[in-house]
Protein backbone atom coordinates (compact mmCIF):
# COMPACT_ATOMS: atom_id res chain seq x y z
CA UNK A 1 0.00 0.00 0.00
CA UNK A 2 2.34 2.68 1.14
CA UNK A 3 4.78 1.31 -1.89
CA UNK A 4 1.75 2.39 -4.11
CA UNK A 5 0.93 5.33 -2.70
CA UNK A 6 4.90 6.47 -3.06
CA UNK A 7 5.14 5.28 -6.88
CA UNK A 8 1.63 7.41 -7.11
CA UNK A 9 2.11 10.63 -5.66
CA UNK A 10 3.22 12.45 -8.53
CA UNK A 11 -0.18 11.72 -10.29
CA UNK A 12 -2.65 12.16 -7.08
CA UNK A 13 -1.17 15.67 -7.14
CA UNK A 14 -1.69 16.77 -10.24
CA UNK A 15 -4.91 14.91 -10.29
CA UNK A 16 -7.62 17.47 -8.82
CA UNK A 17 -6.06 20.20 -10.84
CA UNK A 18 -6.42 17.61 -13.84
CA UNK A 19 -9.99 16.90 -13.15
CA UNK A 20 -10.53 20.89 -12.23
CA UNK A 21 -9.18 21.36 -15.82
CA UNK A 22 -11.30 18.87 -17.79
CA UNK A 23 -13.97 19.91 -16.00
CA UNK A 24 -14.46 23.24 -15.35
CA UNK A 25 -12.93 24.20 -19.02
CA UNK A 26 -13.56 21.09 -21.03
CA UNK A 27 -16.73 20.54 -19.59
CA UNK A 28 -18.27 23.84 -19.41
CA UNK A 29 -17.13 24.29 -23.02
CA UNK A 30 -19.21 20.92 -24.29
CA UNK A 31 -21.89 22.74 -22.26
CA UNK A 32 -22.24 25.80 -23.73
CA UNK A 33 -21.42 24.36 -27.31
CA UNK A 34 -24.86 21.87 -26.29
CA UNK A 35 -26.60 24.75 -25.44
CA UNK A 36 -25.53 26.52 -28.50
CA UNK A 37 -27.64 23.95 -30.44
CA UNK A 38 -31.08 24.31 -28.33
CA UNK A 39 -33.83 26.48 -28.04
CA UNK A 40 -32.98 27.98 -24.60
CA UNK A 41 -33.73 31.70 -23.55
CA UNK A 42 -34.24 32.16 -19.87
CA UNK A 43 -33.46 28.95 -18.75
CA UNK A 44 -31.17 25.80 -20.48
CA UNK A 45 -33.22 23.43 -22.43
CA UNK A 46 -31.30 20.15 -23.60
CA UNK A 47 -32.97 18.84 -26.57
CA UNK A 48 -30.83 19.76 -30.01
CA UNK A 49 -32.68 21.88 -32.48
CA UNK A 50 -29.41 22.13 -34.81
CA UNK A 51 -28.03 25.74 -35.71
CA UNK A 52 -30.73 28.26 -35.06
CA UNK A 53 -29.33 30.29 -32.41
CA UNK A 54 -26.51 30.30 -35.22
CA UNK A 55 -28.83 31.28 -37.32
CA UNK A 56 -30.43 33.55 -35.02
CA UNK A 57 -27.10 35.06 -34.25
CA UNK A 58 -26.32 35.85 -37.81
CA UNK A 59 -29.77 37.72 -38.05
CA UNK A 60 -29.08 39.75 -35.53
CA UNK A 61 -28.07 43.75 -36.54
CA UNK A 62 -26.16 44.16 -33.56
CA UNK A 63 -24.20 40.66 -33.24
CA UNK A 64 -23.80 42.08 -36.90
CA UNK A 65 -22.16 45.23 -35.38
CA UNK A 66 -19.94 43.69 -32.74
CA UNK A 67 -18.61 40.74 -34.61
CA UNK A 68 -17.70 43.31 -37.41
CA UNK A 69 -16.56 45.63 -34.58
CA UNK A 70 -14.42 42.94 -33.50
CA UNK A 71 -12.44 42.97 -36.54
CA UNK A 72 -11.84 46.87 -36.50
CA UNK A 73 -10.90 47.16 -33.39
CA UNK A 74 -8.86 44.00 -33.55
CA UNK A 75 -6.69 44.98 -36.79
CA UNK A 76 -6.37 48.60 -35.89
CA UNK A 77 -5.27 47.28 -32.43
CA UNK A 78 -2.82 44.84 -32.95
CA UNK A 79 -0.99 46.73 -36.65
CA UNK A 80 -0.87 50.29 -34.63
CA UNK A 81 0.37 48.74 -30.97
CA UNK A 82 3.00 46.29 -33.15
CA UNK A 83 4.25 49.37 -35.07
CA UNK A 84 4.49 51.70 -31.97
CA UNK A 85 6.05 48.81 -29.99
CA UNK A 86 9.02 48.52 -32.63
CA UNK A 87 9.22 51.77 -33.34
CA UNK A 88 9.82 52.38 -29.22
CA UNK A 89 11.76 49.34 -28.57
CA UNK A 90 14.22 50.68 -31.77
CA UNK A 91 14.08 54.16 -30.23
CA UNK A 92 15.04 53.12 -26.97
CA UNK A 93 17.90 50.87 -28.15
CA UNK A 94 19.92 53.84 -28.72
CA UNK A 95 22.23 53.98 -25.56
CA UNK A 96 19.72 55.94 -23.72
CA UNK A 97 20.88 56.95 -20.42
CA UNK A 98 17.72 57.09 -19.08
CA UNK A 99 16.33 53.73 -20.34
CA UNK A 100 15.22 52.32 -17.00
CA UNK A 101 12.94 55.29 -15.89
CA UNK A 102 11.48 55.80 -19.60
CA UNK A 103 10.77 51.96 -19.92
CA UNK A 104 8.83 51.96 -16.40
CA UNK A 105 6.39 55.16 -17.38
CA UNK A 106 5.64 53.35 -21.11
CA UNK A 107 5.08 49.94 -19.35
CA UNK A 108 2.82 51.16 -16.21
CA UNK A 109 -0.19 51.38 -18.09
CA UNK A 110 -0.41 47.22 -18.47
CA UNK A 111 -0.41 47.13 -14.84
CA UNK A 112 -3.82 49.03 -14.19
CA UNK A 113 -7.14 47.44 -14.90
CA UNK A 114 -9.43 48.24 -18.02
CA UNK A 115 -12.01 49.40 -16.13
CA UNK A 116 -9.08 52.08 -14.56
CA UNK A 117 -7.66 52.71 -17.78
CA UNK A 118 -11.80 52.91 -19.64
CA UNK A 119 -13.06 55.70 -16.85
CA UNK A 120 -9.77 57.68 -17.00
CA UNK A 121 -9.97 58.14 -21.34
CA UNK A 122 -14.02 58.02 -20.70
CA UNK A 123 -13.02 61.57 -18.73
CA UNK A 124 -10.41 62.84 -21.29
CA UNK A 125 -12.47 62.15 -24.13
CA UNK A 126 -16.04 62.72 -23.26
CA UNK A 127 -16.61 66.61 -25.26
CA UNK A 128 -17.95 68.55 -22.74
CA UNK A 129 -14.98 68.95 -20.39
CA UNK A 130 -12.47 66.75 -21.67
CA UNK A 131 -9.74 67.23 -24.81
CA UNK A 132 -12.34 68.90 -26.89
CA UNK A 133 -13.11 72.01 -24.31
CA UNK A 134 -8.85 72.08 -24.02
CA UNK A 135 -8.77 72.56 -27.63
CA UNK A 136 -11.38 75.08 -28.05
CA UNK A 137 -9.95 77.20 -25.01
CA UNK A 138 -6.90 77.49 -26.65
CA UNK A 139 -8.77 79.75 -29.11
CA UNK A 140 -9.89 76.82 -31.81
CA UNK A 141 -13.92 77.44 -31.38
CA UNK A 142 -14.64 75.58 -34.10
CA UNK A 143 -12.37 72.37 -32.56
CA UNK A 144 -14.73 69.08 -32.28
CA UNK A 145 -13.57 65.90 -31.03
CA UNK A 146 -16.68 64.14 -30.15
CA UNK A 147 -15.76 60.28 -30.73
CA UNK A 148 -16.96 59.09 -27.52
CA UNK A 149 -20.59 60.21 -28.71
CA UNK A 150 -20.42 59.53 -32.43
CA UNK A 151 -21.54 56.18 -33.06
CA UNK A 152 -19.40 56.01 -36.53
CA UNK A 153 -16.05 56.98 -34.33
CA UNK A 154 -16.28 55.09 -30.82
CA UNK A 155 -15.27 52.07 -31.30
CA UNK A 156 -11.76 54.56 -32.29
CA UNK A 157 -11.91 55.39 -28.51
CA UNK A 158 -11.74 51.81 -27.65
CA UNK A 159 -8.55 51.51 -30.05
CA UNK A 160 -7.26 54.55 -28.87
CA UNK A 161 -7.67 53.76 -24.81
CA UNK A 162 -6.60 50.08 -25.50
CA UNK A 163 -3.16 50.89 -27.67
CA UNK A 164 -2.33 53.16 -24.64
CA UNK A 165 -2.65 50.38 -22.28
CA UNK A 166 -0.79 47.53 -24.23
CA UNK A 167 1.86 49.59 -26.45
CA UNK A 168 4.01 49.18 -23.69
CA UNK A 169 3.92 45.80 -23.60
CA UNK A 170 4.72 45.03 -27.29
CA UNK A 171 7.71 47.44 -26.64
CA UNK A 172 8.81 45.16 -23.63
CA UNK A 173 8.63 41.89 -26.01
CA UNK A 174 10.36 43.77 -28.90
CA UNK A 175 13.22 45.40 -26.72
CA UNK A 176 13.82 41.95 -25.39
CA UNK A 177 14.00 40.74 -29.04
CA UNK A 178 16.26 43.19 -30.30
CA UNK A 179 18.84 42.61 -27.21
CA UNK A 180 18.70 38.93 -28.20
CA UNK A 181 20.10 39.22 -31.61
CA UNK A 182 23.38 38.07 -32.16
CA UNK A 183 25.91 41.11 -31.85
CA UNK A 184 28.60 39.61 -34.35
CA UNK A 185 26.46 40.01 -36.86
CA UNK A 186 25.96 43.34 -35.99
CA UNK A 187 29.26 44.80 -35.54
CA UNK A 188 30.46 43.05 -38.58
CA UNK A 189 27.64 44.83 -41.00
CA UNK A 190 28.79 47.98 -39.21
CA UNK A 191 32.65 47.17 -39.84
CA UNK A 192 31.45 46.80 -43.02
CA UNK A 193 29.85 50.32 -43.43
CA UNK A 194 26.17 49.57 -43.50
CA UNK A 195 24.07 52.37 -42.07
CA UNK A 196 21.54 51.80 -38.93
CA UNK A 197 18.68 51.57 -40.20
CA UNK A 198 19.87 49.35 -43.26
CA UNK A 199 20.76 46.94 -40.45
CA UNK A 200 17.36 46.87 -38.71
CA UNK A 201 15.79 46.43 -41.48
CA UNK A 202 18.03 43.85 -43.06
CA UNK A 203 19.24 42.38 -40.34
CA UNK A 204 17.92 42.85 -36.79
CA UNK A 205 13.83 42.75 -37.76
CA UNK A 206 14.05 39.73 -40.21
CA UNK A 207 15.43 37.64 -37.20
CA UNK A 208 12.87 38.96 -34.69
CA UNK A 209 10.02 36.56 -36.56
CA UNK A 210 9.02 34.91 -33.73
CA UNK A 211 8.47 37.93 -31.10
CA UNK A 212 6.09 39.53 -34.31
CA UNK A 213 4.37 35.79 -33.63
CA UNK A 214 4.28 36.36 -29.92
CA UNK A 215 3.15 39.40 -29.84
CA UNK A 216 0.36 39.28 -32.55
CA UNK A 217 -0.96 36.21 -30.33
CA UNK A 218 -1.01 38.09 -27.34
CA UNK A 219 -2.86 40.82 -28.73
CA UNK A 220 -5.32 38.87 -30.86
CA UNK A 221 -6.41 37.50 -27.96
CA UNK A 222 -6.52 40.50 -25.47
CA UNK A 223 -8.23 41.83 -28.09
CA UNK A 224 -10.88 39.05 -28.38
CA UNK A 225 -11.24 39.05 -25.14
CA UNK A 226 -11.54 42.68 -24.71
CA UNK A 227 -14.87 43.51 -22.63
CA UNK A 228 -13.96 45.40 -19.57
CA UNK A 229 -12.61 48.23 -21.54
CA UNK A 230 -15.61 48.54 -23.74
CA UNK A 231 -18.11 48.45 -20.38
CA UNK A 232 -15.92 51.40 -18.82
CA UNK A 233 -15.30 53.64 -21.80
CA UNK A 234 -18.81 53.35 -23.85
CA UNK A 235 -20.86 50.95 -22.37
CA UNK A 236 -21.05 49.45 -25.59
CA UNK A 237 -22.92 52.96 -26.94
CA UNK A 238 -24.20 54.72 -27.97
CA UNK A 239 -26.39 52.99 -28.98
CA UNK A 240 -24.58 49.14 -29.27
CA UNK A 241 -22.24 51.05 -31.63
CA UNK A 242 -19.35 49.64 -30.12
CA UNK A 243 -20.46 46.14 -28.82
CA UNK A 244 -18.20 43.59 -29.07
CA UNK A 245 -18.78 39.60 -29.05
CA UNK A 246 -17.75 39.91 -25.69
CA UNK A 247 -20.27 42.50 -24.66
CA UNK A 248 -22.64 41.21 -26.68
CA UNK A 249 -22.14 37.61 -25.15
CA UNK A 250 -22.57 39.06 -21.34
CA UNK A 251 -25.69 41.18 -22.60
CA UNK A 252 -27.64 38.07 -23.51
CA UNK A 253 -26.22 36.01 -20.71
CA UNK A 254 -27.22 38.62 -18.13
CA UNK A 255 -29.32 41.25 -18.71
CA UNK A 256 -31.47 39.96 -21.46
CA UNK A 257 -31.83 36.21 -20.47
CA UNK A 258 -31.48 34.93 -23.91
CA UNK A 259 -29.20 31.81 -22.99
CA UNK A 260 -29.17 30.35 -26.13
CA UNK A 261 -27.60 33.41 -27.85
CA UNK A 262 -25.38 34.06 -25.50
CA UNK A 263 -23.95 30.77 -25.58
CA UNK A 264 -23.24 30.45 -29.27
CA UNK A 265 -21.73 34.10 -29.37
CA UNK A 266 -19.05 32.49 -26.41
CA UNK A 267 -18.70 29.05 -29.52
CA UNK A 268 -17.97 32.04 -31.89
CA UNK A 269 -15.67 33.84 -29.78
CA UNK A 270 -13.79 30.26 -28.91
CA UNK A 271 -13.65 29.31 -32.59
CA UNK A 272 -12.25 32.95 -33.49
CA UNK A 273 -9.84 32.52 -31.03
CA UNK A 274 -8.79 28.60 -31.81
CA UNK A 275 -8.32 29.78 -35.04
CA UNK A 276 -5.09 32.22 -34.32
CA UNK A 277 -4.06 29.94 -31.20
CA UNK A 278 -4.26 26.39 -32.00
CA UNK A 279 -2.01 26.71 -34.81
CA UNK A 280 0.85 28.65 -32.94
CA UNK A 281 0.44 26.11 -29.74
CA UNK A 282 0.30 23.55 -31.82
CA UNK A 283 3.83 24.17 -33.09
CA UNK A 284 5.17 25.22 -29.80
CA UNK A 285 4.81 22.48 -28.30
CA UNK A 286 5.88 19.72 -31.33
CA UNK A 287 9.50 22.13 -31.39
CA UNK A 288 9.43 21.61 -27.50
CA UNK A 289 8.79 18.15 -27.58
CA UNK A 290 10.86 17.56 -30.48
CA UNK B 1 22.75 46.05 -29.58
CA UNK B 2 24.07 48.75 -27.55
CA UNK B 3 26.43 49.63 -30.53
CA UNK B 4 24.63 50.34 -33.22
CA UNK B 5 23.71 53.45 -31.92
CA UNK B 6 24.36 56.13 -34.73
CA UNK B 7 27.78 54.82 -35.55
CA UNK B 8 29.89 57.52 -37.51
CA UNK B 9 29.04 56.65 -40.79
CA UNK B 10 31.72 59.05 -42.75
CA UNK B 11 29.65 61.89 -43.84
CA UNK B 12 27.99 62.40 -40.89
CA UNK B 13 29.09 65.25 -39.05
CA UNK B 14 29.30 65.11 -35.38
CA UNK B 15 26.81 68.19 -35.44
CA UNK B 16 24.29 66.27 -37.79
CA UNK B 17 25.02 63.54 -35.09
CA UNK B 18 24.25 65.86 -31.79
CA UNK B 19 20.98 66.92 -34.15
CA UNK B 20 19.65 62.93 -33.87
CA UNK B 21 20.82 62.81 -30.46
CA UNK B 22 18.40 65.63 -29.79
CA UNK B 23 15.41 64.38 -31.82
CA UNK B 24 15.56 60.92 -30.45
CA UNK B 25 15.06 62.33 -27.15
CA UNK B 26 12.50 64.77 -27.84
CA UNK B 27 10.88 61.78 -29.34
CA UNK B 28 10.82 59.84 -26.70
CA UNK B 29 9.75 62.54 -24.47
CA UNK B 30 6.86 62.80 -26.16
CA UNK B 31 6.24 59.60 -25.99
CA UNK B 32 6.57 59.91 -22.26
CA UNK B 33 4.27 62.58 -21.72
CA UNK B 34 1.41 60.51 -23.73
CA UNK B 35 1.66 57.77 -21.43
CA UNK B 36 2.11 59.74 -18.52
CA UNK B 37 -1.08 62.33 -20.13
CA UNK B 38 -3.75 60.13 -18.57
CA UNK B 39 -2.55 59.58 -14.91
CA UNK B 40 -1.79 63.06 -14.60
CA UNK B 41 -4.87 64.20 -15.47
CA UNK B 42 -6.21 62.09 -12.89
CA UNK B 43 -4.41 62.80 -10.12
CA UNK B 44 -5.09 66.78 -10.90
CA UNK B 45 -8.18 66.19 -11.27
CA UNK B 46 -9.25 64.62 -8.30
CA UNK B 47 -7.02 66.79 -6.45
CA UNK B 48 -9.44 69.58 -8.35
CA UNK B 49 -13.00 71.18 -6.43
CA UNK B 50 -16.55 70.37 -8.72
CA UNK B 51 -16.80 74.74 -9.50
CA UNK B 52 -12.82 74.23 -10.63
CA UNK B 53 -13.44 71.11 -13.24
CA UNK B 54 -16.48 72.95 -14.77
CA UNK B 55 -14.43 76.60 -15.15
CA UNK B 56 -10.95 74.96 -15.45
CA UNK B 57 -9.36 73.22 -18.58
CA UNK B 58 -8.60 69.58 -18.23
CA UNK B 59 -4.65 69.49 -18.43
CA UNK B 60 -3.99 72.86 -15.73
CA UNK B 61 -3.16 72.08 -12.02
CA UNK B 62 -5.42 72.65 -9.08
CA UNK B 63 -5.90 76.83 -8.18
CA UNK B 64 -6.81 74.80 -4.65
CA UNK B 65 -6.14 71.40 -4.24
CA UNK B 66 -8.85 69.66 -2.19
CA UNK B 67 -9.02 66.12 -0.95
CA UNK B 68 -12.84 65.97 -0.49
CA UNK B 69 -13.15 63.70 -3.87
CA UNK B 70 -10.54 61.38 -2.29
CA UNK B 71 -12.97 61.17 1.31
CA UNK B 72 -15.98 60.76 -1.01
CA UNK B 73 -14.49 58.49 -3.33
CA UNK B 74 -13.17 55.75 0.05
CA UNK B 75 -16.37 56.38 1.94
CA UNK B 76 -19.01 58.14 0.66
CA UNK B 77 -19.65 57.62 -2.89
CA UNK B 78 -22.69 55.66 -4.24
CA UNK B 79 -22.54 52.26 -6.01
CA UNK B 80 -26.06 51.82 -6.78
CA UNK B 81 -28.31 52.09 -3.75
CA UNK B 82 -25.09 51.90 -1.23
CA UNK B 83 -23.43 55.02 -0.53
CA UNK B 84 -20.20 53.54 1.52
CA UNK B 85 -17.80 54.84 -1.76
CA UNK B 86 -15.00 52.07 -2.54
CA UNK B 87 -13.90 50.79 0.59
CA UNK B 88 -15.79 47.96 1.70
CA UNK B 89 -15.24 46.39 -2.50
CA UNK B 90 -11.70 47.41 -1.89
CA UNK B 91 -11.63 45.48 1.09
CA UNK B 92 -13.72 42.42 -0.23
CA UNK B 93 -10.96 42.29 -3.43
CA UNK B 94 -8.49 41.90 -1.01
CA UNK B 95 -10.29 39.47 0.72
CA UNK B 96 -10.56 37.56 -3.07
CA UNK B 97 -6.69 38.17 -4.05
CA UNK B 98 -4.69 36.87 -1.09
CA UNK B 99 -6.84 33.22 -0.60
CA UNK B 100 -6.59 32.93 -4.97
CA UNK B 101 -3.41 33.95 -5.24
CA UNK B 102 -1.86 31.55 -2.47
CA UNK B 103 -3.74 28.83 -3.65
CA UNK B 104 -3.65 29.15 -7.02
CA UNK B 105 0.60 29.25 -6.53
CA UNK B 106 0.91 26.52 -4.23
CA UNK B 107 -1.07 24.47 -6.97
CA UNK B 108 0.94 25.33 -9.45
CA UNK B 109 3.65 24.80 -7.95
CA UNK B 110 3.11 21.23 -7.06
CA UNK B 111 1.86 20.83 -10.66
CA UNK B 112 5.08 22.36 -12.19
CA UNK B 113 7.16 20.01 -10.08
CA UNK B 114 5.45 16.70 -11.26
CA UNK B 115 5.11 17.84 -15.15
CA UNK B 116 8.90 18.90 -15.14
CA UNK B 117 10.04 16.34 -12.97
CA UNK B 118 8.22 13.38 -12.24
CA UNK B 119 7.07 12.46 -16.06
CA UNK B 120 4.71 10.25 -16.28
CA UNK B 121 2.98 8.78 -19.42
CA UNK B 122 0.13 11.28 -20.40
CA UNK B 123 1.83 13.65 -18.32
CA UNK B 124 2.65 15.87 -21.69
CA UNK B 125 -0.56 15.58 -22.60
CA UNK B 126 -2.39 16.93 -19.34
CA UNK B 127 0.23 19.99 -19.59
CA UNK B 128 -1.12 20.67 -22.82
CA UNK B 129 -4.87 20.67 -21.85
CA UNK B 130 -3.77 22.74 -18.92
CA UNK B 131 -1.92 25.14 -21.26
CA UNK B 132 -4.75 25.30 -23.41
CA UNK B 133 -6.98 26.55 -20.80
CA UNK B 134 -5.36 29.33 -20.98
CA UNK B 135 -6.17 30.56 -23.81
CA UNK B 136 -10.22 30.50 -23.46
CA UNK B 137 -12.12 33.36 -23.67
CA UNK B 138 -14.24 33.01 -20.66
CA UNK B 139 -17.24 33.68 -22.20
CA UNK B 140 -17.53 30.34 -22.67
CA UNK B 141 -17.26 28.89 -19.59
CA UNK B 142 -19.27 31.64 -17.72
CA UNK B 143 -23.20 30.35 -17.98
CA UNK B 144 -21.90 26.99 -16.78
CA UNK B 145 -20.17 28.50 -14.19
CA UNK B 146 -23.00 30.39 -13.06
CA UNK B 147 -25.11 27.25 -12.50
CA UNK B 148 -22.40 25.46 -10.62
CA UNK B 149 -21.76 27.75 -8.18
CA UNK B 150 -25.69 28.25 -7.67
CA UNK B 151 -25.41 24.61 -6.87
CA UNK B 152 -22.64 24.49 -4.48
CA UNK B 153 -24.43 26.93 -2.32
CA UNK B 154 -20.99 29.47 -2.84
CA UNK B 155 -23.10 32.05 -5.94
CA UNK B 156 -22.60 35.68 -5.22
CA UNK B 157 -20.07 34.94 -2.19
CA UNK B 158 -16.55 35.37 -2.02
CA UNK B 159 -15.56 31.85 -1.57
CA UNK B 160 -17.30 31.56 -4.74
CA UNK B 161 -15.11 34.39 -6.28
CA UNK B 162 -11.70 32.68 -4.97
CA UNK B 163 -12.66 29.17 -6.30
CA UNK B 164 -13.04 30.71 -9.74
CA UNK B 165 -9.98 32.36 -9.58
CA UNK B 166 -8.35 29.22 -8.78
CA UNK B 167 -9.78 27.17 -11.35
CA UNK B 168 -8.92 29.68 -13.97
CA UNK B 169 -5.79 30.69 -12.73
CA UNK B 170 -4.10 26.82 -12.95
CA UNK B 171 -3.12 27.14 -16.10
CA UNK B 172 -1.10 29.89 -16.10
CA UNK B 173 0.75 29.44 -12.81
CA UNK B 174 1.51 25.55 -13.60
CA UNK B 175 2.75 26.67 -16.43
CA UNK B 176 4.86 29.44 -14.91
CA UNK B 177 6.78 27.05 -12.53
CA UNK B 178 7.00 23.86 -14.97
CA UNK B 179 9.08 26.21 -17.44
CA UNK B 180 11.47 27.33 -14.68
CA UNK B 181 11.70 23.85 -13.01
CA UNK B 182 11.95 21.67 -16.61
CA UNK B 183 15.53 23.98 -16.61
CA UNK B 184 16.59 22.07 -13.25
CA UNK B 185 18.52 19.04 -14.21
CA UNK B 186 16.38 16.19 -13.86
CA UNK B 187 19.87 14.51 -11.95
CA UNK B 188 19.26 16.21 -8.73
CA UNK B 189 15.98 14.43 -8.34
CA UNK B 190 17.41 11.12 -9.57
CA UNK B 191 20.19 11.65 -6.94
CA UNK B 192 17.89 12.10 -4.25
CA UNK B 193 15.66 9.38 -4.78
CA UNK B 194 18.56 7.36 -4.39
CA UNK B 195 19.35 9.05 -1.07
CA UNK B 196 15.73 7.77 -0.09
CA UNK B 197 14.29 10.94 -0.29
CA UNK B 198 10.14 10.99 -1.58
CA UNK B 199 8.39 13.39 -3.42
CA UNK B 200 7.52 15.80 -0.89
CA UNK B 201 11.48 15.85 0.38
CA UNK B 202 12.62 16.50 -2.72
CA UNK B 203 10.00 19.29 -3.15
CA UNK B 204 10.51 21.18 -0.07
CA UNK B 205 14.17 21.08 0.28
CA UNK B 206 15.55 20.79 -2.88
CA UNK B 207 13.06 22.73 -5.35
CA UNK B 208 11.28 25.11 -3.07
CA UNK B 209 14.53 26.83 -1.70
CA UNK B 210 15.54 27.70 -5.82
CA UNK B 211 11.69 29.06 -6.69
CA UNK B 212 11.67 32.52 -4.77
CA UNK B 213 12.24 33.97 -8.24
CA UNK B 214 9.66 32.13 -10.23
CA UNK B 215 7.02 32.41 -6.97
CA UNK B 216 7.70 36.49 -7.09
CA UNK B 217 6.68 36.24 -10.46
CA UNK B 218 3.59 34.34 -10.53
CA UNK B 219 2.42 35.92 -7.39
CA UNK B 220 2.87 39.18 -9.09
CA UNK B 221 0.98 37.88 -12.10
CA UNK B 222 -1.69 36.56 -10.16
CA UNK B 223 -2.60 39.09 -7.91
CA UNK B 224 -2.49 41.56 -10.97
CA UNK B 225 -5.10 39.06 -12.92
CA UNK B 226 -7.29 38.70 -9.81
CA UNK B 227 -7.13 42.23 -8.83
CA UNK B 228 -7.91 43.64 -11.98
CA UNK B 229 -10.46 41.31 -13.07
CA UNK B 230 -13.39 42.54 -13.79
CA UNK B 231 -15.79 39.83 -15.86
CA UNK B 232 -15.54 37.02 -13.33
CA UNK B 233 -16.41 40.19 -10.59
CA UNK B 234 -19.32 41.31 -12.26
CA UNK B 235 -20.79 38.01 -13.65
CA UNK B 236 -20.27 35.59 -10.14
CA UNK B 237 -21.07 38.45 -7.34
CA UNK B 238 -24.05 40.56 -5.83
CA UNK B 239 -24.61 43.92 -4.24
CA UNK B 240 -22.11 42.88 -0.80
CA UNK B 241 -19.65 41.02 -2.19
CA UNK B 242 -18.57 43.09 -5.36
CA UNK B 243 -14.36 43.39 -5.92
CA UNK B 244 -13.14 47.16 -6.76
CA UNK B 245 -13.49 47.17 -10.47
CA UNK B 246 -17.06 46.61 -10.25
CA UNK B 247 -17.66 49.44 -7.78
CA UNK B 248 -15.58 51.53 -9.54
CA UNK B 249 -18.05 51.38 -13.13
CA UNK B 250 -20.70 51.93 -10.78
CA UNK B 251 -19.63 54.93 -9.39
CA UNK B 252 -18.76 56.16 -12.74
CA UNK B 253 -21.73 54.59 -14.51
CA UNK B 254 -24.81 55.51 -11.94
CA UNK B 255 -26.72 57.38 -13.76
CA UNK B 256 -28.34 59.66 -10.38
CA UNK B 257 -27.20 63.47 -9.43
CA UNK B 258 -24.64 65.39 -10.60
CA UNK B 259 -21.61 63.96 -12.23
CA UNK B 260 -18.45 63.77 -10.21
CA UNK B 261 -15.87 63.79 -11.65
CA UNK B 262 -13.19 64.25 -9.47
CA UNK B 263 -14.77 61.43 -7.28
CA UNK B 264 -14.56 58.78 -10.04
CA UNK B 265 -10.90 60.11 -11.05
CA UNK B 266 -9.98 59.66 -6.93
CA UNK B 267 -12.20 56.07 -7.15
CA UNK B 268 -9.97 54.82 -10.05
CA UNK B 269 -6.81 55.87 -8.50
CA UNK B 270 -7.44 54.02 -5.56
CA UNK B 271 -8.39 51.12 -7.47
CA UNK B 272 -5.39 51.24 -9.16
CA UNK B 273 -2.81 51.94 -6.12
CA UNK B 274 -2.12 48.02 -5.50
CA UNK B 275 -0.97 46.92 -9.03
CA UNK B 276 0.14 50.36 -9.68
CA UNK B 277 2.43 49.25 -5.81
CA UNK B 278 3.34 46.08 -7.27
CA UNK B 279 4.82 47.57 -10.40
CA UNK B 280 6.65 50.04 -9.10
CA UNK B 281 8.48 47.65 -6.42
CA UNK B 282 8.79 44.96 -8.50
CA UNK B 283 8.78 45.81 -12.43
CA UNK B 284 10.93 43.25 -13.19
CA UNK B 285 9.46 40.37 -11.50
CA UNK B 286 5.66 42.13 -13.19
CA UNK B 287 7.58 42.26 -16.93
CA UNK B 288 9.05 38.67 -16.55
CA UNK B 289 5.83 37.44 -15.84
CA UNK B 290 4.00 39.01 -18.60
CA UNK B 291 6.43 37.86 -20.93
CA UNK B 292 6.91 34.58 -19.91
CA UNK B 293 4.45 33.51 -21.61
CA UNK B 294 4.76 34.49 -24.82
CA UNK B 295 8.52 34.64 -25.34
CA UNK B 296 10.01 31.12 -26.13
CA UNK B 297 12.77 30.53 -22.92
Amino acid sequence: MTKWLEENTPKLVLAPSFVAILVFVYGFIAWTAWVSLTRSRLLPKYEIKGFIQYERLFDSPRWDTAFSNLFVFGFLFIAIAMILGLVLAILLDQNIRTEGAIRTIYLYPMALSMIVTGTAWKWILNPGLGLEALVRGWGFPDFTFDWLVNPDMAIYTIVIAAIWQSSGFVMALFLAGLRSVDQEIIKAAQVDGIPTWRVYTAIIIPSMAPIFLSAFIVLSHLAIKSFDLVIALTGGGPGYATDLPATYMYAMAFSRGDIGQAASSAMIMMMVVFAIVVPYLYSELRSKNG
Amino acid sequence: MADTSFVPAASQSRKGKLALRWLLYILLGLFALFYLMPLFVMITTSLKSLDEIRTGDLIALPREVTFDAWRTAWSGACTGIQCEGVRPFFWNSILIAIPAVAISTLLGAMNGYVVAQWRFRGANIIFSLMLFGCFIPFQVVLLPMARILGMMGIAGTIPGLIFVHVIYGLGFTTLFFRNYYVSIPAELTKAAKVDGAGFFRIFWSIFLPLSLPIIVVTVIWQFTQIWNDFLFGVSFSQAGTQPVTVALNNIVNSTTGVKEYNVDMAAAIIAALPTLFVYVVAGKYFVRGLTAGSVKG
